[in-house]
C-alpha cells in the first residue's frame, strides 16, 4: 500500500503541493485527476524521488521513501513511467527493456523476464532490434510500460499514458493496466487528463486542485458527482 | 614522393594520439557535457609518475601500467571532488574549474618534478623501418602507438556496444533522468566516464612523451590538436574522435611538412574555424535528441 501523508512540495516560492494525503491499495488502480498545473506530475515525481518534498512523508508497505535516492526507491519495487513516455530514442527496443532489468536479475533470468514482456506486447517483439525512435506513439507507450514492468515492480506510477494516443490505443492501454493490477496484485497510481477513461478503470480517485486534495473517494462516487465533475474535471 | 609518404605515416601516428586524447574528451562530454581543459595536464602528471618510477629502475611495463591506473584514480577523484559539486550550476563554472585544474597541475608538476626538459625512454626502437632499400619515417615505436590506440578504440567499442555497463553508460548520457528511474546509478556512471577518459589521456601521454622533449607543458599542444579532432568528429561521438584525430593528424603533418612546422597551430585553428562555421555539430555527432 502506498501511503502519502501531509505531503507539501515547493518550487522556490511556488507551492506545488500542499498537505496532500491519500492511500493507494494493492491490486487496484488509483486515478489522480485534476486540471493542468494542479500538481499531479509533481506528486508522482515526489513519490519516485525526482523531486524533494518540503514536508510530509511518502511510504510504501511501511517503508519510508522520502529521503531515499531515486535509484534506491526503484530498488524497493517502484516503477515510474514519466510524462512523455521517457523512451530512450537512441537505444533499441531491446536495450530499453533490458535497462529496467539490469539492477535486479542475472543474465539468464533477464532473458526470461524480457520474453514475458514480449509476450505481453507482441508488437514490441517484432521490433526488438529497431531503434526506439522509429516506434509509433502507441508502441512507445507499450515500450515505456513494458520497461517499467520488466523490473517486476509492486507499485507502478503512470503519468498521462493516453497523451497523444488515438482513443482506440488509449482504451487498449487502459484495459491492460487494469488487467495487470488485478492479475498481478500491482498497485497502480494513474495520473490522467483523460478523466473518463481513467475513471473507467480506477477503483479509487483522488482529485487535486491547485496542489490540494479536493476529494479522495471511490472512483464510482467521483464519477457520479455531477457538481464535482463540472467544477474540477470539466465534464 | 617519399616526403609525402613520410608525412602521411607521421600524420597517421600523430592522428592516433590525437584520437586517444579526443576519445577522453568525448567520454567526458558525453557523461557530463563539460570540455575538460585539464585533460592534457592530467595525462602529463601521470606520465611524470611513470618516468619517476622508471628513474627508480621499476620495470618499464609496470611503470606504464601504473600510469594508466593513476589516470583511472585521478579521473575519478577529479570528478568526485571538483566536478560533482558543480552539477546544476552555470555552464561557465566547470570551464573555470577545469582551466584551474590545468594551471594547478602544471604548476605542481613543475615544483615536484622540475620544469626542465628531460627524456622519456620509448618502449620500442624509434629508428625508421626499412622497406626494400628505402628507409621510412615509421618505427617499431610508431607501430606500438597504432596498436595501443586501436586496442583502446576496440575496447571502447566493445564496452559501449556489448556490455551492460556500456548500456548503462549510454542511457546515462542520453537520458540521465530516465536512466535513474530505471535504477541506473548515474552518479557512479559519470565518475566512471571521467576515470576512463583519464586512462585514455594517460595512454596518450605515455605515447607522446618519448617523441618530444618532455616538460610539464608537453601535452598542451596535443590537447589543442585533440580538441580540434574532437570538434571535427563531433564532441559526443567515439567514432568521430578516431576519424577527427586521423584527419587532424594528417592535415597538420602536411601543413608542417610543406609549409613549415611553425604553421601547425594555425592549421588547427583553420580546421576549427571551418568546422564551426560549416558543420558546428561535427561529422559524426548524433542530431539533438527530440523529446516527444
Amino acid at each position: 500500500m502506498l501511503d502519502v501523508e501531509d505531503l507539501s512540495v515547493s518550487y522556490g516560492a511556488v507551492r506545488a503541493l500542499q498537505g496532500v494525503t491519500f492511500q493507494a491499495q494493492d491490486g487496484s488502480v488509483t486515478a489522480v485527476l485534476g486540471a493542468n498545473g494542479a500538481g499531479k506530475t509533481t506528486l508522482l515525481r515526489t513519490v519516485s524521488g525526482l523531486v524533494k518534498q518540503r514536508s510530509g512523508t511518502v511510504s510504501y508497505d511501511g517503508e519510508k521513501l522520502t529521503g531515499l535516492s531515486v535509484e534506491n526507491i526503484v530498488r524497493l519495487g517502484i516503477s515510474h513511467v514519466p510524462e512523455g513516455r521517457g523512451v530512450i530514442e537512441e537505444l533499441t527496443v531491446d536495450e530499453n527493456l533490458r535497462l529496467g532489468t539490469l539492477w535486479q536479475f542475472n543474465r539468464g533470468h533477464r532473458r526470461s523476464v524480457l520474453d514475458e514482456i514480449y509476450d505481453l506486447f507482441p508488437p514490441l517483439a517484432e521490433r526488438r532490434s529497431r531503434m526506439a525512435s522509429t516506434l509509433s506513439g502507441g508502441e512507445r507507450q507499450m515500450l515505456a510500460i513494458g520497461r517499467a514492468l520488466s523490473s517486476k515492480p509492486k507499485l507502478l506510477l503512470l503519468d498521462e499514458p493516453s497523451l497523444g494516443l488515438a482513443p482506440m490505443v488509449t482504451a487498449q492501454i487502459m484495459a491492460m493496466v487494469q488487467r495487470l493490477a488485478r492479475e498481478t496484485r500491482l498497485t497502480v497510481v494513474l495520473v490522467e487528463q483523460n478523466v473518463r477513461s481513467a475513471l473507467s478503470i480506477a477503483e479509487e480517485a483522488v482529485v487535486i486542485n491547485l496542489g490540494r486534495v479536493v476529494v479522495a473517494d471511490r472512483a464510482a462516487t467521483v464519477a457520479a458527482d455531477t457538481q464535482l465533475r463540472h467544477h474540477y474535471l470539466g465534464f | 614522393m617519399s616526403l609525402f609518404i613520410n608525412l602521411t605515416l607521421n600524420g597517421v601516428t600523430n592522428g592516433m594520439i590525437f584520437a586517444a586524447v579526443a576519445l577522453g574528451l568525448v567520454f567526458i562530454w558525453r557523461a557530463t557535457h563539460i570540455v575538460n581543459f585539464g585533460q592534457g595536464s592530467m595525462a602529463m602528471f601521470t606520465t611524470y609518475l611513470a618516468v619517476t618510477l622508471l628513474d627508480r629502475q621499476v620495470n618499464y611495463w609496470l611503470a606504464f601500467a601504473a600510469a594508466l591506473v593513476a589516470g583511472l584514480v585521478m579521473g575519478a577523484v577529479v570528478e568526485t571532488v571538483l566536478i560533482r559539486p558543480l552539477r546544476g550550476k552555470p555552464a561557465l563554472n566547470p570551464v573555470i574549474v577545469t582551466l584551474g585544474l590545468f594551471i594547478l597541475l602544471e604548476g605542481m608538476a613543475g615544483s615536484i618534478f622540475g620544469i626542465g626538459n628531460r627524456s622519456f625512454p620509448p618502449a620500442f626502437s624509434q629508428a625508421g623501418l626499412t622497406f626494400g632499400h628505402t628507409k621510412v619515417a615509421f618505427s617499431h615505436f610508431d607501430v606500438f602507438i597504432l596498436v595501443a590506440v586501436v586496442v583502446l578504440m576496440l575496447g571502447t567499442l566493445v564496452l559501449f556496444r556489448a556490455t551492460s555497463l556500456g548500456l548503462r553508460m549510454r542511457a546515462a548520457a542520453f537520458a540521465p533522468e530516465v536512466a535513474r528511474l530505471l535504477g541506473v546509478r548515474v552518479g557512479r556512471i559519470l565518475t566512471l566516464g571521467w576515470a576512463l577518459a583519464a586512462v585514455a589521456g594517460s595512454l596518450a601521454g605515455l605515447l607522446v612523451a618519448p617523441t618530444v622533449s618532455f616538460s610539464p607543458n608537453f601535452m598542451d599542444l596535443v590537447l589543442v590538436y585533440a580538441f580540434t579532432a574532437a570538434v571535427l568528429g563531433g564532441l559526443d561521438s567515439p567514432v568521430g574522435a578516431l576519424v577527427g584525430g586521423l584527419v587532424t593528424g594528417l592535415a597538420l603533418s602536411y601543413v608542417g611538412g610543406y609549409l613549415g612546422s611553425s604553421l601547425e597551430p594555425l592549421g588547427a585553428l583553420a580546421i576549427l574555424m571551418v568546422v564551426l562555421s560549416a558543420r558546428p555539430e561535427g561529422l559524426f555527432s548524433r542530431p539533438e535528441p527530440r523529446r516527444v
